[in-house]
């Protein structure tokens, strides 16, 4: 069993989720090929020194992948797995991977299999377990080998392994007949003073709350506990928040002392950026609601009835 | 400039899921479904880039049941032209994936010829894969998902493609290309109600698509609820109740 890794990094270290997806295929008794994408040959050389515990690390050193490139980065894959031959191809649930995996899947002719938390050896190949419909069901699949997955993040707790890192083996694919080009790169904005990352205790509100003439409820609560008020994506999307207060996957990763939300369903997207939390406590009618599993408390209350209701709770319990 | 914007029904997800017998899909004959989120910010982007540029839109769905309904929807919103692929599936088969109508929608794409494929970065059952990557790879056509901002400047497409952390990067590609769209530059815009009622009787076009739906491991594939066991510890009650139990909670932490 080999499996290839699709290695993410950022300002020169090596994405935890590389090491997240080592452990998952480790489990299953893989061999571990990893393959970095860089810009030049010493930055190959740099990351490849971080990845402890692979058994084997390839990289394709280039300008036009300096910065991840969707097409270019595409093209270095499946050059990588026609060299390797692996069983199966793991990348990561982020952008990267989304763009990569499915594409890689139709174009060497694989089957995917996305959102996997799970995977375990059986007779013909891999069971594996997957989040679907937003995290409120999981799925069993026998995934036929060779087959391309991509892997959510925390599906193991990230860390390295002992040993030396491997050499790492320079591929050459020709990358000349992309159509994509990297013109800039984008840091977040972090003018306005709010700094979600850094804040002891973060209001969360999501789709629920259903438009901004609802948000002085919420400003009101996150007032009332000195806290930062937050949204997940639908609500950013909505316009009702401004981009900077987005918690989960393309918005800010936070860890918190305390994570109060209200009307989150809690889809893995959000969770990715939350659910190291340190108390979490979440609202949502639906008690099917996937956030409840990973909160440490939960209310099924109306929370247009229990937002005011705290806020006052606060406010004179605080005066 | 002809854009085709690919659009797709959903499960609402606050609704309760159960599941059929035998846990191939989720029991279909209560629960609400809805224009995918994603797909919804896709069909916001396409009319936008209309009115930006002149582009003509063409909406496409492959949907067995609602699919008049969603792309009549599409025209309320401001599309120029819809087409509704004829989804032969077997009545009593769970709706095909994202992965098994590529297919179908390429075949679509070609017939439609557009410049530019817009769809929504994900579908929440599109387990066994994204459909803008799986089109590009059909199509041979450069690709990026999770994108938030669209220029065109004639045939170079310039899009904001957004990463962990609040990072962003803004790529350039050659037309024709397909994107996995996350957010529109601005919220989907609202559609009055007589507006939708005045298009009630507008024909929709449909094509019969030659191409078979490609294999997916949905056979494969058995769902599950969740074990919920090990999770939130509930507080019930009501609002003023509720509220003093979080209080005191809080207060237990040194919080508050």
């Amino acid at each position: 069993m080999r499996a290839l890794i699709f290695v993410e990094h950022s300002n020169g270290v090596v994405s935890e989720n590389a090491f997240e997806m080592l452990l998952l295929a480790k489990s299953i008794g893989a061999e571990c090929h990893g393959l970095i994408c860089t810009g030049d040959a010493g930055a190959a050389q740099a990351l490849g020194t971080q990845l402890t515990g692979f058994d084997a690390v390839s990289a394709v050193a280039d300008p036009t992948v300096g910065h991840y490139n969707p097409e270019a980065v595409l093209i270095a894959l499946k050059a990588a797995v026609e060299t390797q031959a692996p069983d199966v191809v793991m990348t990561s649930y982020s952008t990267a991977g989304v763009d990569l995996a499915a594409g890689l899947a139709v174009r060497s002719e694989r089957p995917m299999l996305g959102y996997v938390t799970d995977l375990e050896l059986n007779s013909g190949g891999l069971s594996a377990t997957s989040q679907v419909y937003g995290g409120k069901l999981t799925a069993k699949t026998d995934l036929p080998l060779p087959a391309v997955t991509t892997v959510m993040p925390g599906a193991r707790k990230a860390g390295s392994l002992s040993g030396a890192a491997p050499a790492v083996t320079m591929l050459k694919p020709d990358l000349s007949g992309a159509r994509t080009r990297v013109r800039e790169i984008i840091t977040p904005d972090n003018s306005s003073g709010v700094n979600l990352g850094n804040a002891d205790m973060i209001f969360c509100v999501g789709r629920a709350l259903g438009g901004t003439e609802k948000l002085p409820l919420a400003e009101a609560l996150a007032a009332a506990l000195k806290a930062e008020l937050a949204g997940s994506r639908p609500v950013i999307d909505a316009g009702w928040l401004p981009k900077i207060r987005q918690v989960g996957k393309s918005g800010t990763k936070v860890k918190p002392k305390l994570y109060l939300m209200a009307g989150v369903s809690g889809a893995p997207e959000h969770l990715e950026g939350m659910e190291s939390s340190e108390l979490i406590i979440a609202i949502n009618s639906d008690e099917q609601a996937p956030i409840f599993r990973k909160a440490h408390y939960g209310t099924a209350c109306d929370m247009f009835q229990l937002i005011p209701a705290l806020t006052e709770r606060l406010n004179s319990g605080n005066s | 400039m002809h854009i085709a914007v690919i659009l797709r029904l959903n499960p609402v997800l606050t609704d309760e899921l159960e599941l059929t017998e035998g846990g191939k899909d989720i029991d279909r004959e209560w629960i609400g479904f809805e224009l995918n989120p994603m797909d919804d910010q896709a069909l916001e982007q396409s009319v936008l880039l209309k009115e930006a540029h002149g582009a003509k839109v063409t909406a496409i769905a492959a949907e067995a049941e609602g699919g008049e309904r969603l792309l009549r929807t599409a025209l309320a919103r401001g599309v120029d032209d819809v087409l509704l692929i004829s989804n032969k599936k077997d009545d009593d088969a769970p709706p095909p994936s994202s992965r098994a109508r590529t297919p179908l929608l390429v075949e679509a794409i070609k017939q439609v010829k557009p410049d530019l494929v817009i769809t929504g970065i994900l579908s929440t059952d599109d387990l066994y894969g994204e459909l803008a990557p799986q089109l590009a790879a059909c199509l041979n056509w450069p690709q990026a998902s999770a994108v938030s901002d669209v220029r065109l400047d004639g045939m170079v497409l310039t899009v904001r493609q957004e990463y962990a952390g609040g990072m962003a990067a803004l790529i350039e590609m050659d037309l024709p290309a397909v994107i996995g769209l996350q957010t529109a530059a601005s919220p989907p815009r609202y559609v009055a109600g007589s507006k939708l009622r005045d298009l009630l009787n507008t024909k929709v076009p449909e094509m019969e698509a030659s191409a078979e739906f490609a294999e997916d491991l949905s056979e494969a594939t058995t769902l599950n609820l969740p074990d919920t066991s090990g999770g939130a510890e509930m507080i019930e009650g009501d609002a003023k109740s509720v509220a003093a139990r979080i209080h005191e909670i809080l207060m237990e932490r040194g919080l508050v």
